[in-house]
């Protein structure tokens, strides 16, 4: 007689009880937060931040939840990071006069350590259960494990390191131990792989003498995790850790469009303009207008109180804005009133990544619908050109998730104009490519624009004369005269020929809309 | 040198000396755990067997006393501590190894 086999029951969606950090980006990528009432490994080399880490954990917790913390140190002593803190803008002898926090400094000197035979640590065991009935604490930080293990038998550091975990669960803490990266005990005894139940690394590698800072989740027991590597950055206002774009971006194309700023663009754009949440390259040569149709658009945006981000990366801000007022454009106003913001940055100190974050956060912070870059070309000196592109891409992705329509100037050198175009590898990535460049008429220098390509519209092919006066930008078709072919001939004939198979590859597109 | 001064200092030799033969050891226990039973044991032995009236043992119980856990930085325990004579010694252990204890102690 068969013997009934019970039917399986699962539990579905059941999701483990989490503690958030209050860290910006990070909760998104733990699922919500800290297993709740578990202990998380923080591990990295010195210098990769799991003390700062640790720390907001605890601070967040009283700040956000009214949960008090207690924060045991084995390496800083406790006046150090009070100070090395408060940077970060955290009050901690505030917190601590308010019994909301507790810092306990664990002195341990190897060099003392006489051993007679057996032990055990109870005495951080009395010590801890002190510190956390002091202050009702339901998040502890213990920071870090090596120092306090230093020295130690390994048999007993093994076994009071599970009875630590079991003690910390049933006092229900939520705890963050920290450790240096590639202790040995931790990874010879298999601690990571089955005894932690969430294990996240730092890491902060030098690359090109620039430091970056990553973070790894190695391992976050009851769920999936991805293995990806995600840039964080340490500043006044603490931790902010970028999630990656999902392979899937989910994009709602818009059909929506927005005004260049410039009337006769607009005309030649389908009599529309761009699509809001494309993506838009204004290429050409040093000198040819470039900034002031970027600037254009930024003031368009502005007027219709949209609010604009301009990144500026060689003119300072002030600068831009004189300019602009030399063409009867007032950005002034609008960056008083906050509709136009400025990031300002020198792109040598800090490499190309950096900036990015830096600007994510910003639009994280002040949600543009629109963001200039200008010139993208000056960040691009910085680091190997496939690391830009990736990073480069995942930034446009970002934006156009936000459905965020950003516009980017880049400087090319002549020379580059007799390359072929889709090289520079911005402007195959760009929905709109629209290239200035600088021609001579007669005894007058004057420019002309030409639209390369703008994804999903009709749009003008033509070369139009590009002018900017004290009135504004105007691009007018070249008036028919024997001028004209005195321009042609300025060129060189690969310019010619480069400028004609864009336009052949345009009416193509045309056609397939 | 004058009659005082060496007086002063034959005092002096003679507070040091006596000073240097009396042991004062404070051992940290953990009520009555095994580890905390058995030092308490071995540290009794020795002394009556190394330091036979001269010496003041204080054997002081964490949970008891949990601040002084805090104040003399225990993690580690049982834990024996040489007050004096100078220099002052810490061991961790049941002091099941007596020749280890005698050595840090100084009492060979």
């Amino acid at each position: 007689m068969k013997t009934p086999i019970a039917k399986k029951t699962t539990v579905k969606d059941f999701k483990f009880p989490k503690s958030a950090t209050g860290i910006q980006g990070l909760d998104e990528i733990i699922f919500g937060g800290l297993p709740l009432n578990r202990t998380t490994l923080l591990l990295g080399n010195t210098g990769c931040g799991k003390t700062i880490m640790a720390m907001e954990f605890l601070v967040n917790g009283i700040r956000l939840f009214e949960e008090p913390a207690v924060f045991m140190s084995f390496e800083e002593k406790k006046e150090d990071l009070v100070l090395n803190v408060k940077s970060l803008g955290y009050n901690l002898d505030r917190l601590i006069s308010e019994d909301k926090m507790y810092i306990e400094q664990v002195g341990i000197n190897p060099a003392e350590i006489n051993k007679t035979g057996k032990y055990d640590l109870e005495g951080l065991f009395v010590r801890l259960e002190r510190a956390i009935n002091k202050v009702g604490a339901r998040r502890v930080a213990l920071d870090s494990l090596d120092k306090l293990f230093n020295g130690l038998d390994e048999n007993i550091m093994r076994s009071e390191f599970l009875r630590l975990l079991n003690w910390l669960k049933e006092k229900e803490v939520t705890s963050i131990i920290t450790s240096e990266i590639g202790d040995p005990f931790l990874t010879r005894k298999g601690i990571v792989e089955y005894i932690a139940d969430c294990v996240i690394v730092l890491d902060n590698r030098i690359t090109n003498q620039i430091s970056t800072r990553r973070l790894r989740i190695v391992k976050y027991r009851g769920s999936v995790h991805g293995n990806n590597e995600y840039p964080f950055t340490i500043d006044e206002s603490g931790i902010s850790v970028y999630p990656l774009i999902s392979q899937e971006v989910q994009q709602q194309s818009s059909t929506e469009r927005i005004s260049s700023g410039i009337k006769d663009l607009d005309v030649m754009l389908d009599k529309k303009g761009f699509y809001i949440g494309s993506s838009i390259l204004i290429s050409g040569t040093a000198g040819t207008g470039k900034t002031s149709v970027a600037t254009s658009f930024a003031f368009s945006v502005c007027k219709a109180r949209k609010t604009c981000l301009y990144c500026a990366f060689e003119e300072t801000p002030n600068q831009v804005i004189r300019n602009m007022e030399s063409i009867g454009f007032q950005l002034g106003l609008f960056v008083k009133s906050g509709v136009l913001t400025f990031y300002y940055a020198r792109p040598t100190l800090q490499n190309l990544e950096l900036h990015f974050m830096a600007i994510r956060k910003i639009i994280l912070d002040i949600k543009p619908r629109v963001i200039i870059l200008d010139p993208i070309t000056n960040l691009m000196t910085e680091g190997p050109n496939s690391d830009i592109r990736s990073m480069l891409t995942r930034f446009v992705d970002f934006l156009k998730t936000q459905q965020i329509t950003v516009l980017f100037t880049a400087a090319i050198t002549v020379g580059s104009i007799e390359r072929n175009p889709s090289d520079e590898g911005i402007s195959s990535m760009v929905d709109t490519w629209i290239m200035v460049q600088d021609i001579e008429m007669d005894t007058k220098r004057s420019r002309s624009l030409c639209i390369m390509k703008s994804r999903g519209m009709l749009h003008s092919n033509e070369v139009r004369k590009f002018d900017i006066t004290s009135r504004g930008i105007t691009i007018k078709p070249f008036v028919e005269e024997k001028n004209k072919t005195i321009a042609d001939t300025r060129r060189t004939a690969k310019e010619q020929k480069n400028l004609s198979t864009s336009k052949d590859n345009n009416e193509n597109n045309e056609t397939a809309r | 040198m004058s009659e005082k001064t060496t007086d002063t200092l034959r005092l002096f030799a003679e507070a040091n000396d006596e000073a240097q033969k009396r042991y004062v050891l404070h051992l940290y226990v953990t009520g009555m755990l095994p580890n905390s039973v058995r030092a308490i044991e071995n540290i009794k032995a020795i002394c009556e067997k190394y330091l036979k009236d001269r010496y003041e043992l204080e054997i002081i119980d964490i949970y008891q006393q949990p601040d002084l856990a805090l104040s003399e930085q225990i993690v580690a325990i049982p834990l024996l501590v040489k007050k004096t004579p100078f220099p002052p010694e810490r061991m961790i252990g049941d002091l099941s190894d007596i020749e280890k204890v005698v050595t840090v102690l100084g009492l060979d």
